[in-house]
């Protein structure tokens, strides 16, 4: 009852003033609001980059050749002729070796890779010539879109078939099915399409590459078609002088039987492969290491955001403060009235800190309304952004440009309880100020 | 007045001896009242006068439970306030001194029966039951039309009858009126005085600050300060012989 009327009373102190009470709430209403925005926008990024490597699969290891600088590679091919093409890597060895010997790994995938211009009669696209087995599809987390993808017996069989992804498709046959056409693939060989994959989003990177992989370009062949016509050694001509290298496998992708067993799977593979190579060509890569990598990464990254809006808070407050010390003493004469007629020191701070924290209630509440608008707004101001400044959205990376904001749920009490104890905490010394004034002067004060 | 909490009405309202107050003032002892003893009875109508520095107001601090005194002891009704702490202090100004200022002193933001309840709101003791009374008080004074008027929607004569409906809220030892018609025009001042006279006559102690010898010539008793002493004690009228003061419904 005491409580209520003195809300009420707070609230009709607070109404004399509408603006200036506005401008006071708009600090912790800014602060409230960027708190559960921030937040929310840290978590749309970090659930994406996690999604990402979850879709490289948490009880996978890939194991990637890389390519290593020409100084090692130089002392690994001493005595040779006069043109020597580098061979380095992982080998069908390896492959052979990893999947039979470790117990824990049930599936293994060898992948070859090389950069090549596909082509229809005129048209042409630079894409990722891709050898793998019938296994690929599913360890990718790809789906077909239409035909079918390779099959053992396409393997075995050295079956010139192709599987198109998304935009190679496209970009070859914009007006026609590609199911059972051909595709020039390199210089020298044609390939029939029998099937288009759907398209998917890029994929975290992998074995040290610092892009996240991109399906988009590939074409599939089988592996064993892929050796057999164009080899392990592919040689490029640069402006009057040759490149070339000897690549075996560009990738091994390991299943294991089950996550708990993915650290030490990966610890085997490390020093199998470290007793095999002179030197290190390939890089090891553990999804669920990322994962766990991202998630520390992303706590970071909420300590920091929320420390930004703890400051743009802590601002809002000592608005919140600075006008209600400048109430306080507007308002003497009321607080040496109310003294004179039987209000005790609590009363008069009840009924200060009543006041800010109405005030810091309601910017809270406010800041809380607007904050849940994070996901329509942002899908707005990118919106605006593309249709006004489409070069800068293109220069964003991938994982902003499809961010997503998610809001937390926990930054709504949270946000709610920060403005209550700011109102309580920059409310507490206006009135105490308030309420050690001495009556008689109070009183007299004009 | 009979209470339930104060089964024997007290002799005097008010009753100080040997009351001292010392301030200190850049390094300088200021003695403000140098001895005081005021006997106030029940149903008098003191005038307190006397130029300016004469300890009029710290007297009026002292009788208000504004101030503590440096010596000497103050009764008021029942009770001993002389060494009561703020919070004592605080809780014998709601509930049993009545103010009446120069400038009135409502609060802006509130409604006229509004104002006249504060001091019940801190005496937690809001019902209907004594907004009701806040009600007869407000027509008491004239003023049963305005209940929900703000202060400045009123003429200053009708603001002092709002403060002097307010210092009767509570059922008072005594009204403490500083200087009530210092700020207003003689037919209001009369008004102002006509309604203290009333008061005065139902039984009600008014202890009145001034230094208008007019305001004061209508009291029943003149007190004189001279730089902090009493000066003079003169008797003008005696008190009427009013055994049964009438009770404006109890206090909830």
């Amino acid at each position: 009852m005491l409580w209520l009327r003195t809300l009420i009373l707070g609230i009709k102190s607070l109404l004399l003033h509408p603006l200036r009470s506005l401008l006071t709430v708009l600090g912790i209403f800014i602060g409230v609001a960027s708190v559960i925005w921030l937040l929310a926008i840290g978590e749309g990024i970090s659930r994406k980059a996690q999604e990402q490597i979850e879709s490289l699969g948490a009880d996978n290891i890939i194991v990637r050749t890389i390519k290593p600088p020409n100084e090692v590679l130089s002392q690994g091919n001493q005595g040779g002729r006069g043109m020597q093409v580098p061979e380095y890597g992982l080998t069908r060895e390896d492959f052979a070796r990893l999947s039979e010997t470790i117990p824990t790994v049930v599936q293994a995938i060898p992948v070859r890779e090389v950069r090549e211009t596909f082509q229809n009669a005129s048209r042409k696209v630079d894409g990722r010539l891709v050898g793998c087995t019938s296994d690929y599809i599913e360890i990718t987390k790809q789906q077909l879109f239409e035909g079918r993808f390779l099959d053992e017996m396409d393997d075995s069989k050295l079956r010139d078939f192709c599987v198109l992804a998304s935009k190679t498709a496209e970009i070859l046959f914009p007006y026609e099915d590609p199911i059972g056409r051909l595709v020039r693939i390199g210089e020298n060989y044609n390939f029939t399409v029998i099937g288009v994959m759907q398209s998917r989003a890029p994929s975290a990177a992998a074995g040290g590459s610092l892009d996240s992989q991109d399906f988009s370009y590939d074409i599939y062949i089988p592996i064993n078609t892929f050796r057999a016509r164009i080899g392990d050694t592919v040689v490029r001509r640069l402006s009057g002088s040759f490149e070339g290298q000897t690549v075996q496998l560009n990738q091994i992708t390991l299943k294991v039987d089950s996550v708990e067993n993915v650290t030490e799977t990966a610890e085997i593979i490390k020093l199998d492969l470290a007793a095999h190579h002179k030197y290190e060509d390939y890089g090891i890569t553990v999804p669920l290491e990322l994962l766990e990598q991202a998630k520390t990464t992303r706590l970071m990254f909420n300590i920091f955001m929320g420390l930004m809006a703890g400051i743009s808070l802590v601002v809002g407050g000592i608005g919140i403060m600075n006008i209600m010390l400048a109430t306080v003493t507007e308002r003497t004469r009321e607080i040496g009235i109310r003294r004179a007629l039987g209000a005790r020191q609590g009363d008069i701070i009840r009924q200060f800190l009543i006041e800010t924290i109405v005030l810091s209630i309601v910017g809270g509440g406010l800041g809380i309304l607007v904050g849940l608008t994070c996901g329509p707004a942002t899908t707005f101001a990118m919106l605006l952004l593309k249709t006004f400044k489409p070069d800068v959205v293109a220069s964003l990376p991938a994982i902003i440009q499809e961010m997503k904001p998610i809001i937390v749920y926990w930054s709504i009490p949270l946000a709610f309880c920060i403005s209550l104890v700011i109102g309580v905490v920059f409310g507490l010394y206006p009135a105490v100020r308030a309420a050690s004034m001495d009556p008689i002067e109070a009183l007299r004060h004009e | 007045m009979p209470e339930p909490n104060h089964p024997e009405p007290a002799e005097y309202a008010a009753l100080l001896s040997g009351v001292t107050r010392e301030y200190v003032l850049k390094g300088e002892t200021v003695r403000a009242l140098r001895g005081i003893d005021l006997k106030v009875p029940r149903g008098d109508f003191v005038a307190i006068m006397g130029a300016s520095g004469s300890g009029k107001s710290t007297l009026l601090n002292l009788l208000g439970c504004l101030d503590r005194p440096t010596a000497g002891t103050i009764l008021l009704g029942n009770d001993d306030v002389t060494r009561l702490d703020d919070a004592a202090l605080s809780e014998i100004r709601g509930s049993r001194i009545g103010f009446v200022f120069q400038s009135y002193n409502l609060i802006q933001q509130l409604t006229v029966i509004e104002n006249i309840e504060v001091p019940l709101f801190y005496q937690k003791n809001v019902t209907s039951k004594s907004r009701k009374r806040c009600i007869e008080l407000a027509k008491m004074v004239g003023l049963g039309d305005r209940l929900s008027h703000r202060p400045t929607q009123l003429s200053g004569g009708q603001q002092q009858r709002v403060a002097i409906a307010r210092s009767l809220v509570n059922d008072p030892y005594f009204i403490l009126a500083d200087e009530p018609t210092g700020n207003l025009d003689s037919v209001t001042t009369l008004e102002i005085l006509d309604l203290l006279d009333r008061l005065n006559s139902e039984g009600r102690t008014i202890i009145l600050v001034t230094h208008e010898d007019e305001v004061g010539a209508r009291s029943r008793r003149i007190v004189r300060l001279r730089d902090g002493q009493v000066e003079s004690d003169k008797r003008l009228a005696e008190i009427p012989d009013l055994p049964d003061p009438p009770k404006p419904a109890s206090r909830a």
